[in-house]
């Protein structure tokens, strides 16, 4: 069976998912990926009307069993101070991060 | 018999009496860790020991001295005539996927194992509240990735009580290791497409899987957010049932915990089976496997000792009243594991995103030219292998380009499960079931490093487990005695939506007519020769 994960489209997914893989790596996963690949297209198999609904969860949210939204109210966080100690690095309340890169808009 | 050898409701018994105290209790459990446990999941990554590879090695840390004060505060209490809670000094594992306040709260991986969590998860302050004790975080498969925990950052992983040269099955097998191991008689764990009931059926101890929405899921460090659910993992039917009382309900602070009162959950739960109709489903006595050498996927029936123990549990609920429904038809079934593929991967790889080294946990210390390159050296040192892989796959089935191939296609074969699920218990239906009766797993527990690194391989381990989380249902895994290894078998009930009670009562009929059995005599190796 073809690989369809090509190497140029998994450096592709790798420059996406914001990774940097040696290579080594790069191999396993790669071929792990066309294997899950091969599993995966078990679901072109089957035969599906096309207006069989999606799921996005499984047990349906009716309004019986469905939170309402919270009311849109103002609770300021007890603790600030213990979420920005979270942080690698931080000046005067403000997270210290590298230059975020400047692309040219066309 | 120890007091750590005792289940949750005997304890609560006792300590009600007045016949030992939370202390005790505390430090029979710590006691029983520091015999079998062995050294905790580090990052240190240490050579394997002879010596490690007999122990248990649930934990990540161990939180002891909190323990024992708490203990001491449940005492006073008791001793002060004050309300200490309806779990009061029963010990407690948390997964370590779990947020608990002030405690490092580490999804076994490297990325966050400096972060300590700013609050506690809801599950966890509801057993607090309750007066449970929690000892300390136990080992899991990185970001719950895996069926084996091997994937953990923190070595060395955990072993199976039952024969440590086997896995304690995954993700929640630190929970289920430290409860069949006697560390504690209830951990809290989470199942995703199996995570508590596999780890379950090979520790050989009570897993369940409530109810999407049943469990608040506030705290829970996110996998794959449609499908994750907290549950409890325990030794008796009773005592997941109690846990599962304190953890269930609404939480304002999860949208998707369900604002519907929990029954109570012991109320009638010995009445047994009579007149229960329980259903047997051909779709779940065949497996299939990806085959070694070429990769194609193979059916093959169940293990004749795996499918024996349902059969027989059946029989026997039969013979005391229950209906056995045979023959019915769950199609469906065996496409759980690959829209699971697709489905959570597309979780993960969003629930993932937040892990870059600007807001907390890992950041690389590479001196980095921008942020762009900062996020790619904290995220390539911080994430194992296995979370690499779910993000890269869930970046691919979700691209615009095949996202209606991929993605919309095992949203639609999802509904097609949760319309299997919904037939066999429709009250009106042609099958109205009140529980579906299966195997739990494809096989017992397998040699570490036997699957480790075939992720497919490894996922088809939750064939049997999977449909529940996509369709949303509750299942409940309970063991059902031992291979020809003297390896635990475990079989799985599966109900309707919120229908734990009925599944806890089928449960418990169970446990009940098989409580004098041979199997129910033999203990955990790392526990034989003991008292």
């Amino acid at each position: 069976m073809s690989e369809q994960i090509t190497r140029e489209v998994f450096d592709h997914l790798v420059d996406l998912a914001a990774l940097q893989l040696d290579e080594e790596q790069a191999e396993y996963l790669r071929r792990q990926l066309n294997n899950q690949l091969k599993a995966i297209a078990e679901l072109e198999a089957i035969p599906i009307d096309k207006d069989v609904p999606i799921s996005l969860h499984g047990v349906p949210f009716e309004e019986s069993a469905s939170a309402l939204p919270r009311g849109d109210d103002w609770k300021p966080y007890p603790d600030p101070a213990g979420i920005l100690a979270q942080a690698p690095q931080v000046e005067d309340g403000y997270i210290v991060v590298p230059d975020i890169p400047h692309t040219e808009l066309k | 018999m120890e007091l750590c050898d005792l289940y949750a409701l005997e304890l609560v018994r006792l300590v009600r009496n007045r016949e030992t105290s939370a202390v005790e209790i505390v430090k029979s459990c710590l006691e029983r860790i520091s015999q079998v446990d062995g050294a905790s999941g580090s990052l240190e990554n240490p050579q394997i020991t002879d010596k490690d590879k007999e122990s248990v090695h649930a934990f990540i840390s161990l939180t002891d001295d909190a323990a024992l004060k708490q203990a001491v505060e449940v005492d006073r209490r008791l001793a002060a005539g004050e309300d200490a809670g309806v779990l009061a000094g029963v010990p407690f594992t948390v997964k370590d996927i779990f947020c608990v306040k002030d405690t490092f709260s580490t999804a076994a991986s490297k990325i966050l194992a400096n972060f300590k969590a700013p609050y506690t998860a809801t599950p966890v302050k509801r057993m607090q509240d309750a007066g449970a004790i929690m000892l300390g975080k136990v080992n899991l498969d990185e970001f719950t990735y895996g069926s084996s925990n091997e994937s953990s950052a923190f070595q060395p992983s955990p072993r199976n009580p039952w024969n440590t040269s086997r896995v304690p099955g995954g993700s929640s097998g630190g929970s289920t290791a430290s409860v069949a191991a006697g560390e504690a008689p209830l951990s809290l764990g989470t199942d995703t497409a199996g995570s508590i009931r596999q780890p379950a059926a090979f520790c050989g101890v009570v897993g369940v899987k409530p109810t999407y929405g049943r469990v608040s899921r506030y705290g829970l460090i996110a996998f794959a957010s449609s499908l994750d659910c907290p549950g409890p993992v325990a030794r008796s039917v009773k005592d997941a049932a109690a846990m599962l009382q304190v953890i269930a309900g609404a939480d304002e602070h999860d949208a998707t915990a369900a604002p519907l009162p929990a029954p109570d959950y012991l109320e009638g739960i010995d009445d047994g089976v009579k007149g229960m109709r329980i259903g047997l489903s051909p779709d779940y006595f065949r497996i299939t496997y990806p085959d070694p050498a070429s990769g194609e996927l193979l059916s093959q029936p169940l293990p004749p000792e795996i499918e024996r123990a349902v059969r027989d549990a059946a029989e026997k609920l039969a013979a005391n009243g229950a209906e056995i429904i045979e023959d019915v038809p769950m199609p469906n079934t065996r496409f759980g594991i690959p829209a699971y593929f697709v489905i959570s991967r597309v979780e993960a790889a969003s629930n993932l995103h937040r892990y870059d080294g600007v807001k907390f946990g890992l950041r690389s210390e590479v001196p980095t030219l921008d942020l762009k390159e900062m996020y790619k050296f904290t995220r390539n040192q911080g994430f194992g292998l296995q979370p690499k892989l779910r993000i890269l796959m869930g970046m691919y089935v979700s691209a615009a380009q095949y996202s209606e191939q991929y993605y919309r296609r095992a949203l639609q074969v999802r509904t097609l499960m949760r319309r299997d699920f919904e037939e066999i218990f429709e009250p009106n239906g042609k099958y109205h079931l009140d529980a579906l009766l299966t195997p739990t797993t494809p096989t017992t527990a397998f040699e570490m490093a036997a699957v480790y690194g075939d992720s497919v391989l490894m996922q088809y381990a939750d064939q049997l487990t999977v449909p529940a989380n996509h369709a949303g249902v509750p299942g409940i895994s309970l063991p059902a005695g031992l291979d020809k290894d003297g390896l635990p078998i475990g079989i799985q009930l599966l109900g309707a939506d919120y229908a734990e009670k009925t599944l806890f009562r089928v449960a418990r009929a169970y446990e009940m007519i098989t409580e004098t059995e041979e199997w129910r005599k033999v203990k955990p190796e790392v526990l034989r020769g003991r008292s």
